[in-house]
């Protein structure tokens, strides 16, 4: 039996995704649909901290809420004349999209449906993620250890970094 | 009134469709950026959701959700790069109208 608050918590950041996302792939402007993408960003990070991962949720906000939203609205306005809307779909466009989506949602949900025994499980309460254990398992070399695609993400890091320095240098 | 592992994974999976719709329909490069965050994250909401309901004991979902954050950073960084080139270059970013590199 969960608490009301995490109930009623629960509904708000569902609701709050699925108007959110929607909005996101539907409005015109562009600089709105980035804004409606950071509104879903941060109420995913909300689903972090309500798991117990609040590691996680503090990355989710600092890198995607704050790092990638910031590059969007920068690339948005060098790109995009201000005020600007998008021009109307075209029919054919809008009904393969439509048929891709809904084709996609209805083959996971029915699945989701009929075979989710699993689904039916409540949240266990006996879970520990300490910054400590992260730590020691980020930097191990055990059997659950990630020492090496932590070494992998700082190689990508740096190649991206060079890349994105070569590829903007104004020649 | 439970939370079962069924209600997340609900806005999960809208949130993955409205991400298809957008990456078809759009047809300016941000916004197909936009719609491939959206895919992103939710697959993201998976696998800690799936970690924390069927496996409390361990962290490989949360490790993968961290991992894959810290990838879509990077390469969201380097096709912003190109796509500001590609604007420097053709004034342009709708994919319908750069064509330069057709035949």
């Amino acid at each position: 039996m969960e608490s009301l608050g995490n109930i009623i918590l629960y509904f708000i950041v569902a609701i709050a995704i699925i108007a959110f996302s929607l909005l996101t792939v539907t409005t015109r402007k562009i600089l709105r649909s980035a804004t409606y993408l950071l509104f879903v960003l941060f109420a995913t990070a909300i689903i972090y901290f309500q798991m117990d991962y609040q590691f996680l949720g503090a990355v989710q906000i600092a890198v995607y809420a704050g790092g990638i939203m910031v590059l969007f609205v920068f690339a948005i306005m060098l790109t995009q004349k201000p005020g600007q809307d998008a021009d109307a779909l075209a029919s054919h466009r809008r009904w393969l999209g439509l048929s891709a989506a809904l084709g996609g949602v209805a083959l996971c949900g029915y699945g989701l449906f009929s075979y989710a025994g699993f689904a039916r499980r409540v949240l266990s309460s006996d879970v520990d993620v300490t910054m400590e254990k992260i730590g020691q398992f980020l930097l191990s070399t055990d059997k659950f250890g990630y020492l090496l695609p932590f070494e992998a993400i700082s190689v990508l890091l740096l190649a991206c970094i060079i890349g994105g320095v070569v590829i903007a240098r104004r020649r | 009134m439970d939370l079962t592992l069924f209600m997340y994974l609900i806005p999960s999976l809208i949130m993955f469709g409205c991400g298809v719709y957008g990456f078809i329909t759009r047809k300016n490069m941000i916004a197909i950026m936009i719609s491939l965050e959206l895919m992103l994250n939710s697959v993201d909401i998976n696998f800690v959701v799936f970690n924390r309901y069927l496996f409390p004991g361990q962290m490989d979902g949360m490790f993968f959700s961290l991992f894959a954050i810290a990838i879509a950073a990077a390469e969201t960084a380097l096709v912003l790069a190109i796509i500001i080139n590609v604007f420097r270059i053709a004034k342009n970013v709708d994919i319908n109208q750069i064509t330069k590199l057709k035949f």
